[in-house]
């Protein structure tokens, strides 16, 4: 719902690890703080069933209750959260201006947090099958799956994990992969190989998702020999990364050739007021743990540019 | 506030099917944690529909028939049924404004 105010001291972009912990930190600052989330509090992190590195739960703690717990602590001290999609971040020398889908705000400090959007495939197919055997989730949908074989595209540790599960259900798992050697964890790839049901398609990337009204097989061009196969299976679960969700920052911030945002260690961006903490930022080590803790440095230095602005 | 209501393969029919508003149904299931985070925003939706259209969900590890009804292979889904037709499928997490369009389009 839009917030009746439009005018805040801090704005932040996103609402996974990063931008949550920038919140508490500039709420409690007694900062007027608005997080803008696109989809829903947590971000990826909310996606995991079980966390088992964020220090402080040595039971480990599901994804989407550690984003909530932070919610809760941020809300509790005058965070304000609005669901939109922000269109445009517009610097000028007093108030950045902040286009959303739901309203624009100004800010005298940005934090940008929106991390990384699921990377696609980008192939024929894969739209119009999502939902009808193209999945992006394997503990979500493995269920469906049951006694039918299917296929997993990738091969990091993301990749072998969703593969992993999905030999618990489906007949046959062929894992995908454009290189000749998995990118995943040791112990992950033993577990893989160990797997009775599980086969490899090397240096193979897909070229089409087919099927009537399901997916029925995949086209795949073994990028080694040139020469192109046919794949039956009722499912193919995609898993080959994540893209940072800058597009719309062209020309604002500096970026690298990955679209990735480009700060020093206070997390500032060279442009006043500006900043970006977590997946987004180049050299992020991409973990909840990290991203908290970019959120928090980048909140304490904002604080302490709106106070010398003052 | 209004909260969806569960609803199992025997009574879908009648509180769905029969329904006189649109219906928005949420195919979710213990394990889904993206279905978990969606929760939260159709209690909202829920909220801002309240009288115009009835929101409920479908923990499909109980009911297999009726995701099988509808050819379901991936959650969280969403559908939206309109005089015992669905009219929108959404699959996976979405923005609460495509969300949005999608119900307002139901009411049309």
């Amino acid at each position: 719902m839009p917030q009746d105010k439009t005018s805040y001291d801090v704005i932040i972009t996103g609402g996974g690890p990063a931008g949550l912990s920038a919140g508490i930190y500039t709420a409690r600052a007694r900062l007027s703080t608005l997080l803008i989330e696109r989809l829903a509090i947590g971000g990826q992190i909310a996606t995991a069933e079980q966390v088992d590195n964020y220090p402080g739960f040595p039971d480990g703690i599901g994804g989407f209750e550690l984003g909530q717990l932070m919610h809760q602590q941020a809300t509790k001290y005058g965070l304000q959260t609005v669901t939109a999609d922000v269109t445009s971040i517009k610097p000028a020398e007093k108030d950045i201006t902040v286009n959303t889908t739901a309203d624009d705000y100004t800010a005298r400090a940005v934090i940008i947090a929106g991390g990384s959007k699921r990377q696609k495939l980008g192939v024929p197919g894969e739209e119009e099958f999502t939902g009808r055997g193209v999945s992006y989730c394997a503990t979500c949908d493995a269920a469906f799956f049951r006694e039918k074989p299917v296929a997993v595209v990738g091969g990091g540790d993301a990749a072998i994990t969703e593969a992993i599960h999905l030999t618990k259900f489906a007949s046959k798992v062929t894992v995908i992969h454009r290189r000749n050697e998995l990118r995943a964890t040791r112990i992950l790839q033993e577990i893989a190989f160990a797997q009775p049901n599980m086969e490899f398609s090397w240096d193979s990337t897909v070229e089409a998702i087919e099927g009537e009204s399901f997916v029925e097989r995949l086209s795949l061009n073994n990028v080694r020999t040139g020469e192109k196969s046919t794949l039956v299976v009722s499912g193919v679960f995609i898993s080959i990364g994540f893209q940072p969700d800058t597009g719309f920052l062209k020309g604002v911030v500096p970026m690298d050739a990955n679209g990735l945002i480009i700060t020093n260690e206070r997390m500032e961006t060279g442009i006043p007021g500006i900043y970006a903490a977590g997946d987004i930022r180049q050299n992020s080590a991409r973990q909840a743990i990290t991203a908290a803790g970019d959120g928090a440095t980048a909140a304490i230095y904002a604080q302490k540019y709106l106070t010398e602005q003052a | 506030m209004s909260k969806p209501v569960s609803v199992d393969d025997n009574s879908f029919d009648q509180v769905v099917l029969k329904a006189e508003r649109p219906v928005v149904v949420d195919l979710w299931a213990p394990w889904c944690q993206p279905c978990k985070m969606i929760a939260p925003i159709l209690d909202e939706l829920a909220d801002e529909y309240n009288g115009q259209i009835n929101f409920v969900k479908v923990d499909i590890d109980q009911n297999p028939k009726t995701a099988a009804r509808y050819g379901i292979m991936s959650i969280p889904t969403l559908l939206i049924f309109k005089d015992g037709q669905p009219v929108s499928q959404l699959v996976g997490l979405r923005p609460k404004r495509e969300l949005k369009q999608n119900m307002d389009a139901a009411l049309k």
